[in-house]
């Protein structure tokens, strides 16, 4: 099945030959960083987590967003999905693939990674984050490429290959609930320490998942044969819409029990975020963008729909997602740090080697979804035609 | 002078029983090999993070440190004693920023140390004194619970929070967790020097290992040296103004006991739940 991958037209490997090379730069820094240690990036004491664990966080909520997909189709029949509930499962195999990653690249010892096997510590939230994580990516390369494997044979997949799917199904919810438990556990830092980070963190991911899901599918609808139809694109908006929607109550929900109750400490990091601290103001402008743009995403998700047009949609997706990735892959991990337990304010950037290894990443996690919708679509239209 | 000689000899017992963890201690901070090799004495691997909302059993040892503000106010020349001892000691390396900075021990304003507090119409002396801060080796502590490899861990002999630099993978949990901002990371390589040649460590002291980069540090109260029954090294640099009083807070006769009993402090931070084991006279 894997050849559909290695036969294409001139834009697909140009495509391909354009993420290896992103790829092979992140490569080069992270030599870097192997040789120099962590002090390449811009994190510092008050700052201890940068960039890579904050997309990492993002990318776990990509990775649980293919459930909207599954769910559907599997649990409700819902047919209409039956074309690209593989889109989903392949999406949640390239994103928890960059979350470790991302794991991995933020490590100060990352040869010493197994550690956390050697010495299994149920108390700690970090070791059930991992063992959730490679069990979805497990889960989800057996029953996606299972399934997909089936059918390119002209077969119906085995029943057990039905039970590995209907398990991914809760699992999902459990990476996004314990990935929030990493943060929401933690005394001392008030602005990750709410009940409703973890609704917040589904939420979230419920829109963003599909949200790129669609961008892409109806990219392959003008650069393939392969069309998800009108019904799913509807539905699919419906889902994103919401989702969304529910977000950001959510986020407003945070904001009235913070400037409602005046604690300060719950205040403050709302305070850096939306309008500076003590003069330091550098996420500011991102997460302002992040509330007008999400707004203005889902009112034209809804609108696009009801004129039909697919730009329309398509935009919209791109905003949305944006906006999700700015409130979660930015403003969620880096404000948790500001101000610092000592209430000191120091602003992180990050540093040039740090993107570069950041952009590798998400190269390599796009290569692979490249590859493995290369393969789905062929096979979905081969066994159509 | 009797006085002083009680305290001395009750230090002795202490170190005495805290020698009962040397092969630990030294095991952790000498060899590189596993730590659950010497399962017999090795620290609570499996254990740590326990101990859940219930005040701490009155049994075993409990270190903790009461620390005067007043004296350290008197005398503004101990602080800066106290940090040289214990960063020199540890080997505690200096690159002369804020960005990659590694300290044990150090001093703080009364705003930063106590944000819990009200600041609103502090008398003026309080917010000139400099309050030492150091890890507070809590009885109930967020970083043991958050790492996933019981690099660090909390000692079943003492009650101290420790780490084993040759287990942790510098995932940094722990500093996400700790509610003090106790902890430093090895952000480059501590061993290494500076453009000019100079080493960050400027006096290497043998007797302690480095770490490597990438792995996590903090104040370890000393465990390497109550272990050879000193005390730690910031206590001695205050040497007879009790400026720092050092003792275990399960012992009823200890004299950090009589002090604690004696005069009032406070933690910082408390209602967190951490119960820290560090006490402030202010
Ligand atoms: S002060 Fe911080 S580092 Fe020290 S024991 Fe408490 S939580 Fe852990
Ligand atoms: S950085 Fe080291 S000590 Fe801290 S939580 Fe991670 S493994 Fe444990």
């Amino acid at each position: 099945m894997i050849e559909k991958a290695l036969s294409g037209s001139n834009r697909y490997w140009a495509w391909i030959i354009f993420l290896l090379a992103i790829m092979g730069v992140g490569g080069m820094f992270y030599v870097q960083q192997w040789n120099y240690g962590l002090g390449i990036t811009g994190m510092s004491r008050d700052v201890s987590w940068g960039v890579y664990i904050s997309q990492f966080t993002f990318l776990v909520g990509v990775a649980a967003g293919g459930l909207m997909l599954v769910l559907p189709y599997y649990l409700h029949n819902y047919k209409v999905f039956g074309r690209i509930t593989i889109l989903g499962e392949f999406m949640a195999i390239a994103a928890v693939s960059m979350c470790l990653m991302f794991i991995i690249a933020d490590l100060g010892q990352p040869t010493r990674a197994l550690n956390v096997l050697i010495h299994p510590t149920p108390h700690s939230m970090l070791f059930w984050d991992m063992i959730v994580l490679n069990g979805y990516l497990f889960l989800n390369v057996v029953g996606g490429w299972g399934v997909l494997h089936a059918q390119y044979k002209g077969l119906k997949y085995a029943t057990w290959l039905k039970w590995i799917v209907y398990l991914s199904i809760p699992w999902a919810i459990s990476i996004h609930t314990v990935t929030a438990f990493l943060y929401c556990g933690l005394p001392g830092r008030h602005f990750w320490l709410t009940a409703i980070l973890a609704p917040r963190f589904l939420a979230s991911a419920f829109a963003a998942g599909p949200a790129l899901l669609l961008f892409i599918a109806l990219i392959m609808k003008r650069t393939t044969k392969f069309d998800v139809g009108q019904e799913a694109t509807s539905k699919l908006v419906t889902i994103i819409g919401y989702a969304a929607l529910i977000n950001f109550f959510f986020v407003a929900c945070e904001m009235f029990v913070a400037y409602y109750s005046q604690i300060p400490g719950h205040m403050h990091t709302l305070d850096y975020l939306f309008w500076g601290l003590e003069g330091k103001d550098n996420l500011v402008p991102w997460m302002r963008f992040s509330v007008f743009g999400g707004a203005i995403g889902i009112a034209l998700l809804f609108l696009a729909r009801a004129r039909k047009t697919e730009v329309g949609i398509m935009v919209a997706c791109a905003l949305i997602f944006v906006s999700l990735w700015i409130d979660k892959g930015l403003g969620l991990v880096l404000g948790g740090f500001v101000p610092s337990p000592l209430e000191r304010v120091t602003e992180y950037y990050p540093s040039l080697p740090e993107i570069g290894i950041t952009m590798g990443i998400w190269s390599a996690g796009f290569l692979i979804l490249t590859i493995l919708y290369k393969v789905a679509i062929e096979v979905k239209l081969e066994k159509e035609a | 002078m009797d006085a002083k000689r009680r305290d001395f000899l009750k230090m002795a017992g202490l170190s005495a029983l805290a020698g009962l963890t040397a092969p630990a201690a030294v095991h952790m901070l000498v060899n590189k090999g596993p730590f659950q090799a010497n399962a017999a004495t090795a620290a609570p691997v499996g254990e740590a993070g326990e101990g859940g909302h219930e005040a701490a059993p009155a049994t075993g040892v409990r270190l903790g440190m009461v620390i005067d503000i007043k004296k350290f106010g008197e005398n503004q020349e101990l602080a800066r004693q106290c940090i040289e001892a214990c960063h020199s000691i540890h080997n505690v390396p200096d690159y002369g920023n804020a960005k990659d900075e590694i300290k044990w021990i150090w001093t703080e304003d009364y705003e930063h140390a106590f944000t819990d507090q009200s600041q609103y119409k502090r008398n003026t002396t309080l917010h000139e004194l400099p309050i030492m801060t150091l890890c507070n080796h809590c009885d109930n502590p967020p970083c043991v619970r958050a790492c996933p490899t019981q690099a660090t861990f909390k000692s079943k002999k003492t009650g101290a929070v420790l780490m084993d630099y040759h287990r942790c993978i510098g995932c940094r949990f722990c500093m996400a967790a700790c509610p003090y901002g106790a902890r430093s990371f090895n952000w480059r390589d501590p061993r290494g020097k500076d453009a000019k040649g100079q080493p960050f460590i400027k006096h290497l002291n043998a007797d302690f290992p480095t770490r490597t980069r990438g792995v996590v540090e903090k104040c370890n109260f000393c465990a390497e040296r109550l272990a050879v029954g000193k005390q730690p090294a910031c206590v001695e640099a205050c040497g007879d103004t009790g400026a720092l009083v050092f003792g275990d807070l399960n012992d009823p006769s200890s004299p950090i006991s009589k002090v604690l009993a004696e005069n009032f402090t406070i933690q910082r931070n408390a209602a967190l739940g951490t119960k820290p084991s560090l006490f402030y006279i202010i």
